[in-house]
């Protein structure tokens, strides 16, 4: 320890009309997880782009050193050759290869005139322990789940000589689970001297793991300070430069008695005969916030796209809207009786991200804006901005294309989009993945209102403070089945993840009492 | 290319920004369109620009352009239609068959020509969209297909000879005093249009742009309008053929811009998974927009065996490539969810200079080939480097 592997000194970004970093410090030491957190924007990513050699040198203004020499990056195949491997966010492993193609797939193993393929396994199995991963390397990477694709990535960077490994938003799509096994890979690697830069979101992670923090907002680095001087809410505050009081903002409310969903001995089996969902009964009131918790693949989007008609298979059990019993084959059905889905992957299945703000907003309840079948686009317009700003959107333009806008602001279209039909059931599957500390605290606040306007709401979240913060009562699903309920108070950490993990024993348990 | 780098300049300069959004792509292909005029202009020694060849220009751009307006909407759907050639070929053939044969009267002829390309538009919208084979396969198929059937059902043979009523469609010329007129009512409808849009968006309280810049662009609008109707009128008027592509344009227009099925084109094809999940019966959709190209391929057909006063075998061959190159010209992403169908025709009218001007230059015709070929690829290069 001392020895700094990277410092980068008064860095200065221009884009056209913005400075994106101004004059940024950021020193990293040798051996340590190094934690740099900051809102979306704050410029992290642009900071990281610097040291990859994204852009390249001469595009900013400051100097980068590592392991005290001077580097000047203009390539990145400089940077990596310096031994900076960053890992980003959407993982870029070929899916359709197996594990060892994909360790290998820019190594000297696969550059060779004649590939030696047993050689290529024995090489992929090595790195598959070296990071604690039980799998065959012969296996499709396409099969595996995410956590371990990221674990892959992590690999694949160990592969070749790395004196900094840069993790940007590593568990933002992981389960609880896999975010252990990535911390104890990470502690691992510490241990072993390899330096981390790790940017997350999850101030969890961040205090559990990091030696040092340094923490940016608006282009400028606020602070550096070891991880003992900080608590989650100190973090918080240096990030938003504000004091956020609570970060969940729960109101007590009155919650009718009236169910306005029910579900009975739910089931679905997909296109393959697998049966995804086992026997599901739960109720929603209005007005009531419901939390759905569990691991990944537990079941709970392919429940709620099931019950929302977007799911390919059969279906058996029975569905009441407001206590009429409602057969939905397909989206258009589910939209009809009032229901909204707002997916996990805002951008695969939530937006057209090459339409504008007011185009994407009314693609659900266009028969709203239209008259005698011709949309009114003067109406159309002003709709939209009644719910755009309710949901306190920041924008150019309602004409801006919502692919040019912040995570935080293409989720609150998504959700305009959905309250443009006044749902009567609002279902949130992961409200606030890869968005930042303000906005998720706004998306919140608006969850809350809708709640108390009577909207019956299902949060699904992987973040169990965010499950726990925000409903009036949670369920636990595994491996397609309910396999705990609690209400608020009862709720812990603890019983929910006995519960998520420990499925068969719960239910078990369940029925002898 | 051009929204992107527009949709920078909206938010340095908000004010500005919703006006240069629209036309930023249609200046690049203005400005490449009077290039074009300008060199065949002086190549030619001005013949080019005669009111003569233009008429012919417009005349023998218009079944392509036709063609360009249902193939925006495919590509923009997210899909491809290589069966528009012979579909063309197909209904004028059929056009021919029906009023040579058996002498069906002109007017059930061109809507049977109409029917026969829709109802084979559909069939091939069904292969795609509910059966889930890829469109390039699909329209290959029915590339052969129709072409097969063609062949078949004229024996191989040209049929010529329609009827006097028939020839006109493609041949005849709107007179002078009406020309003027229509072009009278056309800038009329310019101008109340902008005028009342604009006071739509002012009460609205949404931005406008500056109106110098609307009414500049309505005042350079007519300009061309009238600068058209005069030049054709000096010929023998405004050959019908164009009057069909611009009524038809300003439906297809209107139905892109105004209808939910347009909107909902644009999103299947920008983001298919999305559009599903919001409730919109992706199928039907893409069933109407292969019966909507089947239909236009019919006109098309029926243009074509007019101008012709014939059907032959080998009608309309490559002409779905030609229509494809002119949507990709006129800026369509083959990705799909983006592309206007005003870009398209423009694209169509730099296809057929590029024919014509070279024609009359007495270049041999392999070269246009060449040259169409390397605008196409130089083009789409220009599109995509300006995105980055």
């Amino acid at each position: 320890m001392g020895e700094y592997a990277l410092q980068m000194q008064g860095i200065i970004k221009e884009f056209p009309g913005v400075r994106a970093l101004d004059n940024v410090t950021f020193s990293v030491r040798k051996g340590e997880i190094h934690a740099l957190c900051g809102e979306n924007g704050a410029g992290k990513s642009t900071l990281m782009k610097i040291l990859s050699g994204v852009y390249p040198h001469g595009t900013y203004d400051g100097q980068i050193l590592v392991n005290g020499q001077k580097v000047q990056f203009k390539s990145i195949k400089e940077s990596q050759d310096a031994g900076i491997a960053i890992i980003y966010q959407e993982l870029a492993l070929v899916e359709e290869m197996t594990v060892a193609e994909n360790l290998f797939l820019s190594h000297d193993l696969m550059r060779a005139k004649v590939i030696n393929w047993n050689k290529i396994y024995v090489e992929a199995q090595k790195w598959l322990d070296h990071i604690g991963l039980n799998i065959d390397p012969q296996t499709k990477v396409g099969d595996l789940t995410v956590g371990k694709q990221q674990l892959i990535e992590i690999a694949k960077a160990l592969t070749k000589e790395i004196e900094i490994l840069i993790l940007d938003e590593p568990t933002a799509a992981l389960t609880e689970s896999d975010v252990e096994i990535l911390i104890n890979l990470l502690n691992d690697l510490r241990s072993k001297g390899v330096t981390c830069i790790y940017i997350s979101h999850k101030l969890g992670e961040v205090m559990t793991l990091a030696d040092t923090v340094t923490i940016l907002r608006d282009g400028q680095t606020i602070s550096t300070d070891p991880i003992e001087e900080l608590t989650e809410d100190k973090i918080i505050t240096k990030m938003v430069g504000r004091e956020l009081t609570e970060l969940f903002p729960y109101e007590q409310r009155e919650i009718s008695d009236e169910n306005v969903l029910e579900v009975k001995n739910y089931s679905t089996v997909d296109e393959t005969g697998k049966k995804v969902i086992n026997n599901v009964s739960f109720t929603l009131k209005k007005g009531e916030i419901l939390g759905f918790s569990g691991l990944m693949g537990a079941g709970r989007s392919e429940l709620f796209i099931s019950l929302f008609g977007g799911f390919k298979g059969k279906k058996f059990g029975t569905v009441y809207i407001d206590g009429k019993e409602t057969n939905i084959k397909k989206p258009a059905d589910a939209i009809k009786e009032g229901l909204a889905y707002v997916s996990e992957d805002r951008k695969r299945y939530g937006l057209v991200l090459g339409m504008d703000i007011t185009k994407n907003t009314t693609l659900t309840a266009l028969n709203k804006v239209m008259k005698l079948k011709v949309i009114d686009q003067a109406l159309e317009i002003k709709s939209v901005s009644v719910i755009t700003d309710k949901v306190k959107l920041k924008a150019p333009s309602l004409e801006a294309k919502v692919g040019q806008l912040s995570g935080g602001n293409q989720q609150k279209v998504v959700l305009s989009k959905w309250l443009m039909n006044n749902p009567k059931i609002l279902i949130l599957d992961e409200p606030t993945r890869g968005i930042d500390v303000g906005a998720k605290y706004e998306i919140y606040k608006i969850i809350n209102e809708l709640a108390s306007q009577g909207v019956g709401i299902v949060i699904i979240s992987s973040e169990l403070p965010e499950v726990l913060g925000m409903s009036d009562r949670i369920i636990v699903m595994s491996q397609g089945t309910i396999t705990g309920e609690f209400l608020r108070d009862e709720a812990t950490q603890e019983n929910i993840m006995t519960c998520a993990t420990g499925g068969k024993k719960r239910e078990q348990s369940l029925v002898n009492s | 290319m051009s929204n992107h780098l527009s949709t920078a300049d909206e938010a340095t300069q908000s004010n500005r920004g919703l006006s240069f959004k629209v036309d930023l792509q249609s200046y690049m292909l203005i400005i490449a369109l009077v290039l074009i005029a300008v060199i065949f202009g002086i190549f030619t020694g001005g013949e080019f620009l005669s009111s003569r060849n233009l008429s012919n220009l417009f005349t023998q751009m218009s079944i392509i352009a036709v063609l360009a307006i249902g193939m925006t909407l495919v590509i923009v759907a997210g899909h491809i239609d290589l069966s528009v050639g012979s579909l063309v070929g197909l209904a004028g053939g059929a056009a021919a068959i029906l009023q040579v044969w058996y002498g069906w009267n002109t007017v059930l002829t061109v809507i049977a020509a109409i029917v026969v390309g829709a109802i084979f538009g559909l069939w091939q919208g069904w292969w795609v969209a509910y059966r889930a084979v890829p469109a390039f396969i699909v329209t290959l198929g029915g590339m052969l297909i129709f072409r097969g059937i063609l062949i078949g059902i004229t024996n191989g043979q040209t049929i010529s000879n329609l009827d006097e009523s028939f020839k006109l469609i493609g041949t005849s010329y709107f007179p002078y005093i009406p020309g003027y007129i229509l072009a009278v009512v056309c800038i009329a409808l310019l101008v109340f249009g902008t005028v009342r849009k604009r006071s739509k968006r002012k009460s609205m309280g949404l931005l406008l742009s500056a109106p110098m810049f609307d009414y500049g662009k309505v005042a350079i609008y007519s300009f061309f309008i009238l600068l058209a109707t005069y030049l054709l009128n000096r010929y023998l008027g405004i050959p019908v053929p164009i009057l069909i592509v611009a009524l038809l344009a300003v439906i297809f227009i209107f139905i892109s811009n105004n209808t939910a099925f347009g909107r909902y084109v644009y999103a299947i094809g920008g983001n298919e998974e999305a559009a599903a999940l919001s409730g919109i019966n992706i199928k039907r959709n893409v069933l109407w927009v292969f019966t909507t190209m089947g239909a236009l391929a019919g006109v098309a057909g029926v243009l074509l065996t007019s101008r012709l006063n014939a059907a032959t075998v080998s009608a309309g061959s490559n002409y779905e490539l030609d229509a494809i190159a002119a949507c990709v010209i006129g800026g369509t992403s083959l990705v799909g969810g983006k592309g206007k169908i005003v870009g398209a025709l423009i694209g169509a009218l730099i296809m057929a200079s590029i024919d014509n001007g070279m024609s009359m230059m007495n270049i041999e015709a392999f070269w246009q080939y060449i040259v169409k070929g390397l605008i196409l690829i130089v083009a789409v290069w220009i599109d995509i480097s300006s995105k980055k």
